[in-house]
């Protein structure tokens, strides 16, 4: 069975969609759900619309279903999950506080985690500030590995224990019965059981589930627990680890994947290493420390040499033992310097510069006011783009030039556009969705001025190091003493992008010899690598991801296309397909398994565990690292070894996946007291108005939903398809789905025009009407949702109002990305006015809705009793 | 022409007496699509690469002529898609070759009206003035306590994701050695 939710997958991910057909085509049932009937869903066996924002409602269901029905893959949930581990005595659940958990602390809106812990490891709680862990969105160090937890743990095996994890999930998701999940999703129960059903029935032994999301989950205020939910679900039927299982995240773009594992984020370093904290991280000692977690089991014990090696790969022969490897010249963080902290930023005139690198935020990040006027705020800009795009034109093709909020002759932002080299025109590597990078070969010259960002940065860092070589400063002896030297080719001086793979990769310092495995990385300086999850993509000094031997003369798996990190794993923590003694689950869903004769590990893929280590290896008492690990623990970057179903730290919004609305939503939560996520990031800032939601007054000024996703044939805000004629030919409209239902109580026509509004913005669209969505009965009443892409803006070949103007600014407080997929509007006929009209519009509806004062959403709401199920708890 | 020759010059007569009764090959060729050869056929190289839209990372062959992307096609090769390419994959050519592309530097000056021309070399010179001078306008020591900071936040930074790894590792190098932080990709949106 494959579940395909917070995803179009058949319309954003086209070719990755012929292998859901594939599955079915052999037998695979196929569930979409989503807010709007799609392709996806006219593929799909069953498809189940839901209120955007509800899943965890929907996916809490399953899970109470699961557990209620004893329906638990119970070997592998023994065995290989936290389902046994028993928790402290203070933890108290959201059933007993309203929708909170035990250790809020309402002055900085996050939790103490200390309560959480497992039983004897309170003290590991404590040690972690949680508000700076959101500040720095520390939640993404955990995508290589799990958060702190101490190895050494208690269990009950039979989980009757009270305090024992599978008995708290149990309890938790005790009220998310079948009429809750209708009464919170729209979902009728039978619909919701059929997909309860299925998941459970093929799963098991012989069968194997996956899961599929897309940013229709991540682009939610919870939307970290969101996918935890997903996973829960997965462990508990054994799903993970295991050939047709898995949780599949499709990333949106050729290698937003590799964007994260070698980050150009401002709270990551290569392969998941935090940036530095003042506070935190102040020595080199104490930064490796809080990477390595001392006590803990798994090969994340192993974090000095991961750090070491990338200072060395940084800052070559400057970087010694005895400077403890250039750590002082590292900047280090103070708190939250992400994407929408920095345009606030530019509006309050903090920041002075800005590059924009193949990247669109006029048109594609939330709030595109606020995005266009930060940037009209600036001393200068560099846009680094394919085509002429909105973030380069804003000063004089913006929607606020047309209400004179910007006028170029009082602009002083200097703008630098800079054309870029297409993806032909360079060679280097991507990594896509499944973590497999995937070399390019270089077909032509870049045409004109075009050039990578390879060239630009590699020239610009020659160019500033020159002017400060005669520098006496301490501050640029960071920049002087940096590894800059990649020989260049070509008539434009190009960089070998190979040298800086092979730098990436790792080397050993004295012979040159490219590394072929992260194991091989040494914590005294005589190894230097720029990524640790990457070593062995160069392993051999072979291009490991250049490969190409054909799909057809090769297993399904395809060890030899390409090479996917780490150590070319196609599926993770593939030790989990196998039982504990080592067998396969069962011969239909054999993967990896234990070969006794040889001693060793083996299978149709690369196992995902030490090769020689038997399963019935068992650690001594209180060992860490690596050795830590028994023969039957798969999951082993995770700190005990194990899946969490619950994540005793690391989530600061909970230890386990709770219903919260949106920020913005139509409805009083039905589950709990408590509204919306109560540890979400808010940006207090004039322009960042917010709806008002229940148990605020007046959220019926604003009383529709509304959501965004992406077409076929557009890219996500539009320079690579806009700009491109026969896609531009194919949808060349901004415009709005609305059901029969709702034109016929606003007034719409199909074809006509509508505009949608918020406190932000209003935009304009033509209207579909269609039954692709639908009017869905929530808690007694009736709740409309509302459609558009988000792909157009004011430049191109066909333009239109952009759909991201409508969001204002509410971030997940583990990652710091913005709940971008619901939000709630107005929707009014025919077009939207202009100029001063326009602003005059969206006031007067601040106006109504009580907001002109700026009043934020509470971020707790359970001293309010009122229709919510728990106001008698 | 004989009777025999204008008999056979008819397609429908190639198809129902020859190897292709559906008449989807030979039989419905003409004199001037037989003489037909494939852009991929003529090419002088082609470059095995991948598709820059999402993240599924479908095959490309590119294939150039006299120093020109003439084709771009799915690689039948990939296990991932087999030689498929969706409507914005098989638009790459497209892509690539677009005449809205920009290919010179422009440049608007502070409270100017137009664009202007600007010389590649002197817009990155002009660039490194501007980096060099916002971190010394806001470079930070340390922090109230005197503990390090070694940072400037004095600009910022935003990639998209269809940046190579290898220029991410650079971008993300540099910006650390310079001491700027506030670096960001589509990745967190």
């Amino acid at each position: 069975m494959i579940v395909i939710q917070g995803s179009n997958m058949a319309e954003a991910h086209p070719v990755g969609f012929q292998w859901v057909m594939e599955a079915k085509r052999r037998g695979a049932k196929v569930f979409h759900v989503d807010p709007r009937f799609t392709r996806t869903s006219a593929l799909a066996d069953a498809y189940l619309p839901i209120r955007a924002g509800t899943d965890i409602a929907l996916l809490g269901g399953v899970i109470r279903y699961i557990l209620d029905n004893e329906l638990d893959f119970r070997e592998y949930v023994v065995a290989y999950t936290n389902a046994a581990t028993i928790v402290t005595e203070d933890y108290r659940d959201t059933e007993d506080l309203h929708g909170l958990f035990s250790g809020f602390n309402e002055e900085n809106a996050s939790y103490d985690q200390t309560s959480w812990q497992y039983n004897g490891d309170e003290s590991n709680g404590a040690k972690h500030d949680t508000e700076t862990q959101r500040e720095t969105a520390a939640g993404l160090e955990h995508e290589s590995h799990g958060a702190q937890v101490n190895g050494q743990t208690q269990r009950d095996e039979t989980l009757q224990h009270p305090r024992c994890v599978y008995q708290i999930l149990k309890r938790h998701y005790a009220r998310y019965t079948p009429e809750m999940v209708e009464r919170v999703c729209g979902i009728p129960q039978d619909r919701f059981l059929e997909l309860a059903q299925a998941w459970a029935a093929n799963s098991g032994r012989e069968r194997t589930s996956m899961l599929v999301y897309s940013v229709g989950w991540t682009q939610h205020s919870v939307g970290v627990q969101y996918i935890r939910t997903g996973a829960i679900i997965q462990l508990l039927l054994g799903n993970m680890g295991r050939p047709g299982g898995g949780v599949m995240a499709l990333r949106g773009h050729a290698s937003i994947q590799g964007s994260t594992d070698v980050p150009t984020l401002f709270n990551l370093l290569p392969g998941y290493l935090p940036m530095p904290h003042h506070a935190d991280h102040p020595t080199f000692d104490e930064w490796v420390e809080s990477i390595r977690h001392p006590g803990q089991k798994g090969f994340w014990g192993n974090a000095r040499a991961y750090g070491v090696n990338l200072l060395k790969a940084y800052w070559g022969d400057a970087a010694t033992a005895e400077n403890d490897y250039c750590y002082g010249y590292m900047p280090r963080m103070t708190g939250d310097h992400g994407t929408y902290q920095q345009v606030l930023n530019m509006i309050d005139g903090k920041i002075k510069g800005y590059f924009l690198l193949g990247q669109n935020p006029a048109v594609g990040s939330a709030h595109g006011r606020a995005q266009r006027l930060g940037m009209a705020n600036l001393d200068w800009l560099v846009v680094r783009d394919l085509f002429m795009i909105e973030s380069a034109t804003f000063w004089h093709n913006a929607p606020e030039a047309e209400t004179g909020e910007i006028v170029p002759e009082r602009c002083r932002t200097e703008v630098f556009f800079l054309p870029a080299a297409s993806h032909v025109e360079k060679e280097g590597t991507f990594t896509q969705t499944q973590r497999l990078l995937q070399w390019r070969e270089k077909a032509v010259e870049p045409p004109g001025d075009a050039r990578s960002e390879l060239w630009f940065f590699y020239h610009l860092g020659r160019i500033i190091r020159e002017r400060l070589a005669q520098s006496t400063r301490p501050r640029d002896r960071a920049l002087l003493d940096l590894n800059w030297n990649y020989p260049t080719h070509g008539p434009n001086a190009e960089p070998s992008a190979e040298a800086v793979l092979y730098e990436i990769n790792g080397y050993d310092v004295a012979s040159g010899r490219p590394l072929s495995s992260y194991t091989e990385m040494k914590d005294d300086g005589s190894t230097a690598g720029g990524c640790w999850i990457y070593t062995g993509v160069y392993a051999d000094g072979v291009n490991q991801a250049a490969r190409r031997k054909p799909g057809a003369e090769q297993s399904l798996v395809a060890l030899e296309w390409g090479w996917a990190w780490p150590s070319n794993r196609r599926i993770l923590y593939n030790r989990a397909s196998a039982d504990p003694e080592g067998r396969p689950w069962s011969e239909r869903k054999k993967y990896v398994w234990w070969d006794p004769d040889k001693g060793e590990w083996t299978g149709y893929d690369v196992p995902d565990f030490e090769k020689n280590k038997a399963p019935t290896y068992r650690p001594p008492p209180n060992t860490s690292g690596v050795a830590g690990i028994a023969g039957d623990d798969p999951f082993i970057l995770q700190g005990d070894g194990k899946g969490w179903l619950y994540a005793p730290s690391g989530v600061l919004d909970g230890p386990l996946p709770t219903h919260y609305e949106p920020v913005e939503s139509p409805v009083r939560n039905p589950l709990y007291r408590q509204q919306a996520n109560p540890t979400r990031k808010v940006y207090t800032h004039p322009i960042n108005t917010l709806n008002p939601s229940p148990p605020q007054e007046h959220s019926d000024v604003f009383p529709y939903v509304f959501t965004v996703s992406r077409l076929t044939e557009h890219h996500t805000a539009g320079a690579m398809s806009r700009n491109v004629s026969p896609l531009a030919e194919l949808q060349p409209e901004m415009f709005v789905e609305v059901s029969p239902e709702l034109a016929a109580l606003r007034g719409l026509s199909h074809l006509g025009w509508a505009h949608l509004v918020t406190s932000r913005a209003a935009v304009e669209a033509k209207v579909l009407v269609t039954d692709r969505v639908t009017p869905l009965r929530v808690d007694g009443r009736i709740i409309h949702q509302v459609w558009l892409p988000y792909h157009f803006g004011f430049e191109g070949l066909v333009t239109g109002d952009s759909a991201n103007d409508l969001f204002g600014i509410t971030l997940d407080p583990n990652v710091l990305i913005q709940e971008s997929k619901v939000g709630t509007c107005d929707v009014r006929p025919g077009r939207r006015p202009r100029g001063q009209d326009l602003l005059d519009l969206v006031v007067d509806y601040r106006r109504r809705s009580g907001n002109l004062v700026h009043r934020y959403p509470p971020m707790v709401t359970t001293d309010v009793a009122d229709s919510s199920s728990d106001q008698e708890a | 022409m004989g009777v025999r020759s204008w008999f056979e010059g008819w397609p429908v007569y190639r198809q129902l007496t020859g190897t292709d009764p559906l008449g989807r090959g030979a039989a419905a060729k003409s004199d001037g699509s037989r003489s037909l050869t494939a852009r991929t056929d003529t090419a002088d190289s082609m470059a095995r690469s991948v598709c820059p839209y999402c993240a599924v990372g479908c095959g490309q062959r590119v294939f150039v002529k006299d120093g020109q992307v003439s084709q771009i096609e799915g690689d039948p090769d990939s296990p991932i898609s087999r030689g498929r390419l969706c409507p914005k994959g098989a638009a790459s050519k497209s892509l690539v070759t677009s005449p809205l592309r920009q290919t010179t530097v422009r440049y608007r000056r502070p409270y100017g009206t137009e664009w202007e021309d600007l010389d590649l070399d002197t817009a990155m010179n002009m660039i490194a003035d501007r980096v060099l001078a916002a971190r010394d306008e806001t470079w930070e020591d340390v922090d109230a306590e005197g503990r390090p900071l070694n940072r400037t936040l004095g600009f910022s930074s935003l990639g998209g994701a269809t940046l190579d790894n290898e220029e991410n590792y650079l971008i993300k190098k540099l910006f650390t050695a310079t001491g700027a932080l506030q670096i960001e990709n589509q990745a967190r949106i």
